[in-house]
């Protein structure tokens, strides 16, 4: 089984503790994980911004990264759902214009191959219990398109709930967005704001040590709303609580 | 309270792009509580009405595939429509858009002789400007749906397509109705309260001499059943079935999408309507006719059918989904960026989600405001998901910022042109093609990384410029010591080498 990590952009640049809990994570279950340095960005800002030609490149690139790989692992439900989702509407729309089938022919190849973190845990491992201790109060954001266009559905807190020390708050408005939603943040920040500072208040009042998510890019906006709020609640990715086990789990908060 | 009207029939060059009107109402906390308390309430008993049916995906499927048929064969359908209206003895007008559906509804209204018209509520006639045109031609419309009674009075405009006057709470109303009602007829009772009870008898009452005195009606339509000619509208108020019924002449206006093939098809959509947009398992008042009948109802009966741009929408094979829409409300509902920023922000009849794709659609993305209108979404997918005819608003959205900022083919009253991109996006544009050249030269995003990472002592807590809509209320995240692929090629040996 090839496996390769696709740790995104944001990531990548900004949050590297969780690609390497994807990594420690993957390896203590027994999976050899590949990083192929090829990979930047899926294109998701560019697309969602309504710069599809900007994309395209992208996508081309991001298939042919992961060309060979029987599973793609994405620590992201909207990098994930980006390729997933998106990447076919790129192909058939450049199929379209008359342009080939190239990339309606590349988003095939990695569209059934694409998995975000839980999907490949729950559903190709077969695991709820990772063997994670992470002794500490965690609420859990689901965030809208890994609940919405993947359908994760259960998955994340499946494996929360067998997480050893773990006690699970309930987050009241779980499933309304953070506000972050890309460069929404910036273009309607009134708004971004707005819908962030709800859901920090409502991350803050379960009294939680941690919010859980399982998008980077949503805890940038839930985070930083968090600390401009002087709230004592830490962003973490589900990763990196996954990845703790009894005498690492303080680095993760 | 003043508030600038935006209608939809005016040019709405002047009206503030989305952010700015945004920016402005999401600081209204009486506005934020009102249509926080209001969404809410209604969120969760659609959920719950929605819920006790087995067969919803079903149903929301059927109704979809209903409308893409009728879409498809539009022509077809409103050909039809039309001989069964006219053979049921009412009369059809065909309306390209907005000046020529005012022009019509004013000369029909004219040749009975009348000044003053009582109306169902109805998108289609907000949409074209309807009660300003019949006003600068000297003629009363008088809105009888109590929302839109409220809305009137406080000359004040529709920020929810279901419940206009979502906005407002009961001591609002009930200093609107004490205030304004006697300029419109009989005035509010003496000492009114905000009791709901007291407010609506203050309605009934007003509305009463209305309805008995007026010999004009014009109305909207839910659907026009094609095979039959039949034109249904569904409400909760009875105001809609006094309109129908007791005015001598009766004025339908009904966008052309309006139309359903067949009388069975609204087994399908009198089930996925009143669940949709009040929670209701049936509907209460729900008035059907067909042209004219002899002694019952009104002796003449006009059908206005409406384009204004739905055809041009129409030829969008993603953009033409919108289309299938029956105007529940259940997007504006769940929507976190309507219950902050409210509806007149969006600047049409049309709004939230439905209004983001619909508008633009509708009038195009010349104005600064129709062109910021579908970035009005954070994307978040809520409304797709309880849209009863499954209208996929944010594909439509990406497709629509796709022709605000690439520009490309588009439909503009039947004849297909190319537009340019929209004017204030070459700084965007320009570091997107900046962004997307990083990410295809994985040496560059490395050695950016590195820079950033080197510096990451010096950057500021603070952005100034642009970054600022980030930093006025979010705190910039830390940037770390090393990348992950720093770390890996660090870690893992010379394969992971960029």
């Amino acid at each position: 089984m090839r496996v390769a990590l696709f740790v995104t952009c944001v990531n990548d640049t900004l949050y590297p503790r969780t690609g390497q809990a994807v990594v420690t994570l993957l390896e203590r279950l027994g999976v050899e994980v590949d990083f192929p340095a090829a990979q930047t960005c899926c294109g998701q800002p560019q697309y969602n911004t309504g710069y599809r030609r900007e994309t395209e490149p992208l996508a081309h690139r991001y298939a042919d990264t992961f060309r060979g790989y029987d599973h793609i692992v994405v620590p992201s439900g909207s990098c994930a759902a980006m390729v997933r989702d998106n990447y076919p509407r790129l192909g058939a729309r450049a199929a379209a214009e008359g342009r080939g089938r190239g990339l309606a022919d590349a988003a095939a190849s990695v569209v059934p191959r694409t998995y975000e973190l839980t999907e490949f845990l729950v559903d190709v491992l077969g695991v709820t219990d990772v063997g994670a201790y992470y002794p500490h109060t965690v609420t859990y954001h689901p965030t809208c398109h890994g609940l919405r266009l993947l359908r994760l559905g259960d998955r994340p807190l499946t494996l929360l709930r067998k997480v050893r020390g773990l006690r699970l708050l309930e987050l009241e408005g779980a499933e309304e967005c953070c506000g972050f939603g890309g460069t929404f943040a910036v273009k309607n920040a009134a708004v971004s704001a707005a819908m962030g500072t709800d859901k920090a208040r409502a991350i803050t009042a379960t009294g939680a040590d941690a919010v859980c998510t399982v998008d980077n890019s949503c805890q940038l906006h839930i985070g930083g709303t968090l600390a401009r709020q002087g709230s004592a609640v830490r962003p973490v990715h589900l990763a990196e609580i996954l990845a703790s086990t009894e005498g690492t789990e303080g680095k993760a908060l | 309270m003043t508030r600038i009207p935006l209608g939809m029939p005016t040019p709405p060059g002047a009206a503030p792009a989305f952010p700015a009107a945004a920016a402005r109402s999401t600081q209204d906390a009486t506005l934020r509580e009102n249509l926080r308390h209001a969404t809410h309430t209604i969120r969760a008993k659609r959920a719950a009405a929605v819920a006790e049916l087995s067969d919803w995906a079903e149903l929301r499927a059927a109704g979809a595939a209903i409308k893409d048929h009728t879409l498809r064969h539009l022509d077809h359908y409103l050909e039809q429509a039309e001989a069964a209206v006219t053979a049921a003895g009412g009369q059809v007008h065909w309306a390209a858009d907005a000046a020529e559906a005012q022009a019509i509804v004013t000369r029909l209204v004219r040749d009975t002789g009348e000044r003053e018209v009582v109306k169902v509520k109805s998108m289609a006639t907000q949409e074209i400007g309807l009660n300003e045109a019949l006003a600068a031609a000297g003629i009363t419309a008088y809105e009888t749906d109590l929302a839109e009674l409220i809305v009137q009075l406080g000359n004040d405009l529709p920020s929810h397509i279901l419940v206009p006057a979502i906005h407002r709470n009961r001591a609002e109303i009930r200093d609107i109705f004490r205030e304004h009602m006697a300029r419109w007829g009989r005035p509010a009772p003496d000492g009114l309260t905000d009791e709901p009870a007291e407010l609506a008898e203050a309605a009934r009452l007003h509305l009463r001499e209305k309805f008995l005195s007026a010999k004009v009606a014009i109305s909207g339509a839910n659907f026009l059943v094609a095979e039959t000619g039949t034109l249904v509208v569904v409400e909760s108020e009875g105001n809609g079935r006094m309109c129908l019924t007791l005015p001598e002449t009766l004025i339908s206006v009904v966008g052309i999408e309006k139309v359903i093939p067949a009388w069975r098809d609204l087994e399908v959509f009198l089930q996925l309507l009143p669940r949709s947009s009040t929670a209701e398992r049936m509907n209460p008042y729900t008035s059907m006719w067909t042209g004219t009948s002899h002694g019952d109802g009104p002796a003449a009966f006009h059908l206005v059918l409406l384009d204004n741009g739905r055809t041009d929408a129409l030829a969008d094979q993603v953009g033409r989904q919108a289309l299938r829409c029956i105007r529940c409300s259940a997007c504006l509902n769940v929507c976190p960026v309507y219950e902050r920023a409210g509806g007149h922000a969006y600047g049409s009849a049309y709004p939230g989600p439905i209004g983001a794709i619909l508008t633009p659609q509708l009038r195009g993305t010349a104005s600064a405001l129709d062109a910021s209108l579908p970035y009005a979404s954070s994307l978040c997918g809520a409304c797709y998901e309880v849209c009863p005819v499954a209208i996929d608003i944010p594909e439509i959205l990406v497709r629509l910022r796709e022709r605000v900022v690439e520009g490309g083919a588009v439909t503009i009253r039947g004849t297909r042109a190319v537009i340019r991109p929209a004017k204030g996006h070459a700084a965007e544009r320009a570091a997107m093609r900046a962004a997307r050249w990083t990410f295809d030269h994985p040496r560059a995003l490395r050695a950016g990384q590195r820079l950033v990472s080197r510096t990451r002592r010096l950057h500021p807590r603070r952005l100034a410029g642009p970054g600022r809509a980030w930093s006025d209320t979010r705190e910039l995240p830390e940037v770390p010591p090393e990348s992950f692929r720093e770390w890996w090629q660090r870690t893992r040996g010379p394969q992971g080498t960029a």
